[in-house]
């Protein structure tokens, strides 16, 4: 991702942003409220008006429809879930798998996904708007993993979740990470989990990038302490 | 008690004309959220080129089918063309869109075909059917043609990846673009199949109330309190809406306010749904926060 600038109508909110990330990795992408670190993902998806480049896997993705991006294996878990509300939990997991063209692997794919989240099997029929919030984000999770992604974007998976939870999703993340080889780019307020989950990090302030590197290094890193980690 | 079941059951024969065009009505109203004033004329449309195709010889049978995909076609071309340039435009703009189509179909069927009243065929033999004395064989017909219609709608959208997609683009547009649906298609389509049961609607009814360029208008006006009366939100709640509202002018009208009155009926309905259970017998109540 080079120079990429976006925003809503005439407000830009990113001002410049440059970033690269391994495939296989898990990176996170730090910052306050209103740094732009939704917007970025909004970007990446094309959400979102925006300048600049982006690339993935060698292919200019910027400036292409949400749809044409989806199909290409960026699975977006966005800000607020995005549940189908009034469809079933299973026919959420369903709409994940809708562009695939190996529809035999969907049914297999069901089942993994079953297997991180068993909660969701239990709930299979039920409306998933009735599910909890935790629920629904584990929901998101695998709608997401549905797509058999190469890359997936979290946005603040941990908002508005107990720490428990959090921690059992965190791990899940993990596993699914290590086991399906899939990317992530994660945005999170709640930086010392991300930077535990994460290989990389950056750090957004008002619409540019101040700061990359490893996340263990920027966990050692003062002014991400003292601004993010609080101690 | 003759005399009663054989209201009852020619209103439950137009109520599931009304339920169809009801249906059409939420089908759009899920997607877009406004109420498509000129379903009827797009329906009444439709049936005029299905009389085309009749009157130039072709049997009934094959006519209906390629009204059908005429219907689709053309449903899903006014959705390109006409409604996508206000996608987002204010609720007013649209309305507006939509009294302009109505008025649009209505004169253009007025130029080509004249507004003389023209008979249109039923593909149902003079005779009751299975010795059926209490309904016309036509009346039975379309009863039965509509719960087709209707089932094989409700398979395609519970049994079948795309009507699930589209169910999806209906709810959640934004989300819908995530997992890769083309919501534009989705939308176009939902219209070709609201425009395509509209379309048999048209040749149900025709019959009965004769072919003219307003053939349309009272029967909209059921259709508007079926769907209202189900709840505009739930396609369930319209067939059973409309159902209801054919049996109930019927009854009110043959035994209660006589037939003259019968359109009152429909817009009674409209106003005391409005006023006592905005959201109808089946629809969701929304509540937002201001």
């Amino acid at each position: 991702m080079r120079e990429l600038r976006a925003g809503y109508g005439h407000t830009r909110v990113l001002h410049g942003i440059d970033f690269a990330m391994e495939p296989g990795s898990i990176t996170a992408l730090l910052g306050a409220n209103g740094a732009g670190k939704t917007t970025t993902l909004r970007a990446l998806c094309g959400m979102v008006s925006t300048e600049g480049e982006v690339r993935f896997s060698g292919e200019s993705i910027a400036r292409r429809r949400t749809e044409d991006i989806a199909r290409l294996g960026i699975a977006h878990v966005p800000d607020g879930r995005g549940t189908f509300l009034n469809l079933t939990t299973e026919e959420n997991l369903r709409l994940g798998a809708y562009v695939r063209r190996d529809r035999r692997n969907v049914e297999p794919d069901l089942e993994r996904v079953y297997g991180y989240f068993p909660r969701l099997r239990e709930r299979r029929r039920q409306q998933a708007g009735t599910l909890s919030g935790g629920e629904q984000q584990m929901l998101a999770v695998s709608r997401a993993l549905m797509l058999a992604p190469k890359l997936m974007l979290l946005d603040e998976p941990s908002f508005g979740l107990a720490p428990l939870i959090v921690r059992e999703l965190f791990n899940i993340l993990r596993r699914i990470n290590q086991a399906e080889g899939v990317s992530m780019l994660l945005v999170e307020q709640n930086a010392a989990m991300a930077l535990e989950l994460a290989d990389h990090a950056y750090l957004i302030e008002t619409g540019r990038m101040v700061l990359a590197g490893s996340a263990a290094a920027l966990k050692q890193d003062d002014a991400v302490r003292k601004s993010y980690l609080g101690y | 008690m003759d005399a009663l079941l054989f209201q009852v059951l020619a209103g439950l024969a137009t109520g599931g004309i009304y339920a169809s065009l009801a249906l059409a009505l939420v089908m759009i109203y899920q997607a877009t959220h406004l109420v498509n004033f000129a379903q009827g004329e797009m329906a009444m449309f439709t049936t005029y080129l299905a009389w085309s195709l009749i009157s130039a010889g072709m049997p009934y049978w094959a006519a209906f089918v390629i009204t059908i995909a005429l219907g689709f076609a053309l449903g899903a071309l006014i959705e390109r063309i006409v409604i996508r340039p206000v996608e987002n435009a204010p609720v007013l703009a649209v309305v507006v869109v939509f009294i302009a189509l109505l008025v649009i179909l209505n004169s253009i069927a007025g130029w080509i075909y004249t507004y003389t009243i023209k008979a249109f065929p039923s593909p149902f033999p003079k005779e009751p059917l299975f010795g059926i004395r209490y309904m016309s064989a036509h009346e039975l017909g379309a009863i039965g043609i509509t719960l087709v219609v209707l089932t094989t709608l409700y398979l395609f959208f519970r049994y079948t990846p795309l009507g699930l997609a589209m169910r999806a683009v209906a709810q959640n547009p934004q989300s819908s673009r995530l997992v890769g649906i083309r919501v534009g298609w989705m939308l176009a389509l939902g219209w070709g199949l609201a425009a395509a049961v509209g379309a048999v609607a048209g040749m149900m009814v025709a019959p009965i109330v004769y072919l003219d360029p307003n053939m349309m208008g009272g029967i909209l006006l059921y259709a508007f309190a079926a769907a209202l009366l189900g709840g505009i939100d739930s396609p369930m709640g319209a067939v059973i809406g409309g159902f209801t509202v054919g049996v109930l002018e019927n009854l009110l009208g043959a035994f209660v306010i006589g037939n003259e009155l019968k359109l009152t009926v429909a817009l009674v309905l409209i106003v005391g749904v409005l006023l006592v259970r905005p959201s109808g017998f089946f629809g969701s109540v929304h509540v937002s926060r201001v």
